[in-house]
């Protein structure tokens, strides 16, 4: 069943990832001001709402393994971690490609790219910890992610109080007629593709843990040197 | 079941800050090094915020924070080391007192060493970058404090977390950095507002507020999952 289901979702967003240039290029129409630079539109903002997706989900994750202990949500906390980097550095390298054609730089310090650069820092940060913190960083992971968390809003109003340039919130929701089906096809494809990474990053995750258990087992019982 | 007298937490707490201040008190190692390092951070700013032999004057309270930062992380580090050079950690931990109380008299240890090095800070950056600093010395106070305590609060939940790790030196400041930022914007934008006159106090106000609430939260996540984070 569960097999069925990941082969289901990475079919659907293989074939959203391929119908998705075709609806780009020839479907949506263009946008009044921007044109073709607005085409990017399209991956940018799904890979937003992934990465903000995957912060939620390694927050709740990793406050519910201080609190039960136990290493599947661990499990949960480390691949949401993982995923926040990627679809991060998806989000700030398609931003400034549209940010050199709209506002003529490919940064600014404005409020929503600075929030976004701290946020995916945070959890750079958590990346390294994990990689790097050595045996029992578990817990000091969990600790840095539900800090990084409570820190989503914090950060998110320092920076707002500065002057901001990027589209708001509206334009989403104001999309109409094959523009709206455009984004719609890219959100699900990148849905899909995210739900497909985090349980593949899961089960990596367990069979590591696994493994590790095993073999501690097997030094202990001596079998194993 | 044993009684013992349970330990209030505000004298646990009280307890702990002072041993801490009562080593260094001894030594004045931390202290020392932390003012000597903040003094010379400044006047590495200085070279980079120079033009034709002035600085900036808007890059005064920046090169302020980052001094602050910076030497703050040198304490920070130092102050648990001493703990596990000594072991005595495991001892901190296995008394009776609350382990909440223990982690906020290293936290209070730590906002007292900050603090003694930003008073020697602000003269400097006044001198050194020519910082209005007497133009709103309450408010300038309440900005250091309030973010003082909010780097020491997370500071010393990464550090003790830390303790065990292998790589901590290099480990604490990556992970500390990016969330006391908020922090540290807030100190940079509130004292920037502070030194540009009356007409912009009501935004040094809100990032006096911002600050608080910072704290409040910090505060309230590190009493949390001190427990369960701070396994030995």
């Amino acid at each position: 069943m569960k097999r069925t289901i990941f082969l289901a979702a990475g079919a659907l967003a293989a074939v959203g990832f391929a119908l998705l240039p075709f609806f780009v290029f020839f479907r949506a129409e263009l946008a009044y001001d921007l044109y073709f630079n607005q085409k990017i539109f399209y991956y940018h903002v799904p890979a937003a709402f992934m990465m903000f997706l995957s912060v939620f989900i390694c927050g709740f994750a990793s406050a519910k393994f201080l609190i039960s202990r136990q290493p599947r949500w661990d499990d949960v906390a480390a691949a949401a971690g993982d995923l926040v980097v990627l679809f991060g550095a998806l989000v700030l390298t398609s931003g400034p490609i549209w940010g050199k054609a709209a506002w003529g730089q490919y940064w600014v310090w404005d409020a929503r790219l600075t929030t976004s650069l701290l946020l995916w820092m945070i959890f750079v940060a958590y990346a390294l910890l994990r990689r790097f913190g050595g045996p029992g960083s578990e817990r000091l992971a969990a600790g840095l992610a539900l800090f990084g968390t409570a820190d989503v809003p914090l950060v998110y109003f320092a920076v707002n109080f500065w002057k901001t340039q990027h589209p708001t919130n509206r334009v989403v929701p104001n999309l109409v007629g094959e523009m709206r089906t455009t984004f719609l096809i890219g959100a699900g494809a990148y849905l899909c593709f995210f739900l497909i990474l985090l349980a593949a990053r899961i089960a990596l995750g367990r069979s590591e843990r696994r493994l590790a258990e095993v073999e501690d087992l097997a030094v202990e019982i001596g079998r194993l040197e | 079941m044993y009684h013992h007298r349970r330990m209030g937490f505000v004298r646990a707490a009280a307890l702990v800050a002072a041993k801490d201040l009562r080593v260094e008190l001894r030594t004045r190692e931390v202290v020392y090094t932390m003012t000597f390092f903040a003094a010379l951070l400044m006047v590495l700013f200085s070279f980079a915020f120079s033009q034709g032999g002035q600085v900036l004057p808007e890059a005064a309270g920046g090169i302020l924070w980052a001094a602050v930062a910076f030497s703050g992380t040198l304490g920070l580090a130092r102050a648990f080391e001493r703990e596990r050079e000594g072991d005595t950690m495991r001892g901190l931990l296995l008394s009776p007192a609350d382990r909440g109380a223990i982690f906020l008299g290293k936290a209070a240890g730590l906002c007292v060493y900050m603090l003694i090095v930003e008073a020697v800070a602000v003269p400097l950056v006044a001198i050194l970058f020519g910082a209005p600093v007497l133009e709103r010395p309450l408010e300038l106070a309440a900005l250091l404090i309030l973010a003082t305590i909010g780097f020491a609060v997370v500071g010393s939940v990464f550090a003790a977390m830390l303790l065990r790790t292998r790589s901590r030196e290099t480990l604490l400041p990556v992970i500390l950095y990016p969330i006391v930022l908020p922090a540290l914007i807030a100190g940079v934008k509130g004292t920037a507002a502070l030194w540009q006159g009356s007409r912009a106090l009501p935004q040094a106000h809100f990032w006096l507020l911002f600050l608080l609430v910072f704290d409040a939260i910090f505060l309230a996540v590190a009493l949390w999952a001190f427990e369960s984070l701070v396994v030995e």
